[in-house]
């Protein structure tokens, strides 16, 4: 409970921030259409007219709730402007993804961990593939499997898998090594099968790292899932959403759409993080 | 299916000398056995590519990829410059110098830290590429809008391992480094700085890889005709894929070196931390 109040008054001061920022970016074309229709604005006029504008260059952030608020209750949900549509399009196909990078990764740890080739093979490539920027071959997936017929759901979930799937196995592999040489020992002098070391110890000691790269996996197959919503000239998704506002100038929406994602993210965190705590409590593991 | 006979081979061949190859003691598998799967996996993917007949739309075979790397080497270079050299390292250096600085800055008060770090580790998480188009439409196409993008996506992982650094000192040396009578700016530089620069180069190495997908993603929303990422988007609508591989070559490289590059400088700094002993 510490931390509310200082976390509250950091918010307020960006809020505080944001507003100013709004007034003096949006100034200029205030000032600019009250000199074309011949009008002298007082300071007070001036501060309305840049909090009102229909395309701002910064929206300030109540015209934000506002769009945020019209997108997700003003519209049907199957309408083409509701954001919840739009944020169900990008969810499905990041929870795909998720699913299958992240079942990816822990197939492919087990198999790391118990043989000396996929070791010696695969974990320098993985560990290398993270200092390259996969999400540039975004569009070229996405262009891929159209020229292939497959469109919607599937390629964008390919890109997201393909980013969780490397945090997933990387945080995997080390949780699966972390049975140190006593314990292995003791399974042994009790005659333990491999199996059985596998799920009665290697498993269980896994879990705070699977956990902690989940949630790492989840928000990346998120931002995945959005940049691949981007350059294919795709209608659908909260990315598509981010790509048509940037091309007729509409601000709010762009914000409006930002922050959906922004929600959506920590929301997936949350829920990630929600199951991490009730698993480790079950496991007795629980800080 | 014949077809496909020749690649079983090829795998099963590569997947015996592994195995045979990783029971060996020494140092010399631990090198051999990657680049070996290395060269089974290119060698397939030109295998599957010449027997399937894969169009090159679709998927292009690595010599044709070379060909094309080789071919446009001036073009490529002039995406490097204008993409990693002016947008995302520009960018990279302003956010992890604001970073740095902003984490000295709070560090004298806990107040702001208890503020800003929760804060900082939500942003940390969210899409933060999201802004490229707003920064475009503020800062214009050319490099200092994807600049901006990358400051934004590397500043709070930057700011939080940084500002978790500064707390890394014992209050053994701290006391220590009191009784000598040490004021404000002393203590930082001699002890508290240098004992943060593991935590700091965490999150730069973290945040190379940041850097170079937030500068091409930012140039999906609108570039000067140059730039990776505008490379990229126009080469798929031609249907170019050999020079899509190219640039996406170009990336990898780019991003492995800059990576390289940052441990490198690393080693050097933190010479003295238990991490880097052999």
């Amino acid at each position: 409970m510490s931390r509310a109040l200082p976390v509250l008054t950091v918010l307020s001061v960006i809020v505080l921030v944001w507003y100013g920022a709004a007034i003096g970016l949006n100034a200029p074309w205030a000032r600019d259409q009250a000199a074309r229709a011949g009008e002298a604005l007082s300071p007070r006029q001036l501060v309305e007219r840049t909090m009102t504008q229909e395309r701002p260059v910064l929206p300030a952030p109540h015209q934000v709730a506002k769009g945020l608020w019209d997108g997700i209750t003003g519209q049907k949900i199957t309408s083409k402007r509701s954001l919840v549509w739009h944020g169900w399009i990008t969810l499905s196909a990041t929870l795909a993804g998720f699913a299958i990078g992240s079942l990816a990764g822990i197939l492919l740890a087990v198999g790391i961990v118990h043989s000396r080739v996929v070791d010696l093979s695969v974990m320098p490539w993985a560990v290398a593939s993270q200092t390259v920027p996969i999400l540039a071959i975004a569009p070229m997936v996405i262009v891929v499997f159209a020229s292939a017929g497959v469109t919607g759901l599937l390629p964008k979930a390919m890109i997201s898998a393909w980013l969780s799937f490397f945090p997933v196995l990387v945080g995997m592999v080390k949780g699966l090594r972390m049975p140190d040489a006593m314990q292995m020992d003791l399974m042994r002098s009790w005659n333990a099968s491999r199996a059985q070391v596998f799920w009665r110890l290697r498993l269980p000691s896994a879990m705070p790292y699977l956990f902690a790269s989940l949630k790492v996996a989840v928000a990346a197959a998120l931002v995945g899932t959005i940049v691949g919503e981007l350059p294919a000239g795709a209608t659908a998704g909260l990315g598509a959403r981010l790509l048509s506002g940037s091309y007729y100038g509409q601000t709010i929406q762009i914000w409006a759409a930002l922050f959906a994602a922004a929600a959506l993210a920590a929301g997936l965190v949350a829920i990630i993080a929600g199951i991490e705590r009730a698993t480790l409590r079950r496991m007795g593991l629980a800080r | 299916m014949t077809a496909a006979l020749p690649l079983i081979a090829v795998w099963l061949a590569a997947l015996g000398l592994n195995g045979w190859l990783a029971r060996q003691p020494g140092r010399l598998p631990v090198l051999l056995v990657p680049l070996i799967f290395g060269a089974t996996l290119l060698v397939l993917w030109e295998m599957a590519c010449r027997s399937f007949a894969i169009p090159a739309v679709i998927l292009p075979a690595p010599s044709q990829i070379w060909t094309a790397f080789i071919g446009n080497l001036p073009l490529l270079w002039g995406d490097f410059v204008q993409t990693i050299l002016k947008g995302a390292l520009t960018g990279w250096l302003i956010g992890a110098a604001l970073a740095v600085l902003t984490a000295i800055a709070i560090d004298r008060s806990p107040f702001l830290q208890r503020g800003l770090l929760p804060i900082g580790n939500f942003v940390a998480a969210l899409p933060i590429v999201g802004i490229a188009p707003i920064l475009v439409m503020w800062f214009g196409f050319d490099w200092q809008s994807k600049a901006g993008v990358v400051v934004v996506m590397v500043f709070f992982p930057i700011l939080v391992n940084m500002v978790a650094g500064l707390a890394a000192t014992d209050a053994l040396a701290r006391d220590q480094i009191a009784t000598w009578g040490t004021s404000y700016p002393q203590a930082l530089f001699k002890l508290r700085l240098p004992a943060a620069m593991p935590f700091l180069f965490n999150g730069l190495k973290i945040t190379t890889t940041l850097a170079l997908i937030g500068a091409i993603v930012a140039e999906f929303f609108g570039s000067p005709t140059r730039g990776m990422g505008f490379r990229i988007s126009t080469a798929v609508g031609q249907l170019n894929m050999a020079l899509v591989w190219a640039e996406i070559l170009v990336a990898a490289l780019a991003g492995t070196a800059f990576y390289g590059i940052v441990a490198l400088v690393e080693k050097r700094v933190t010479f003295w931390h238990p991490s880097q002993r052999q």
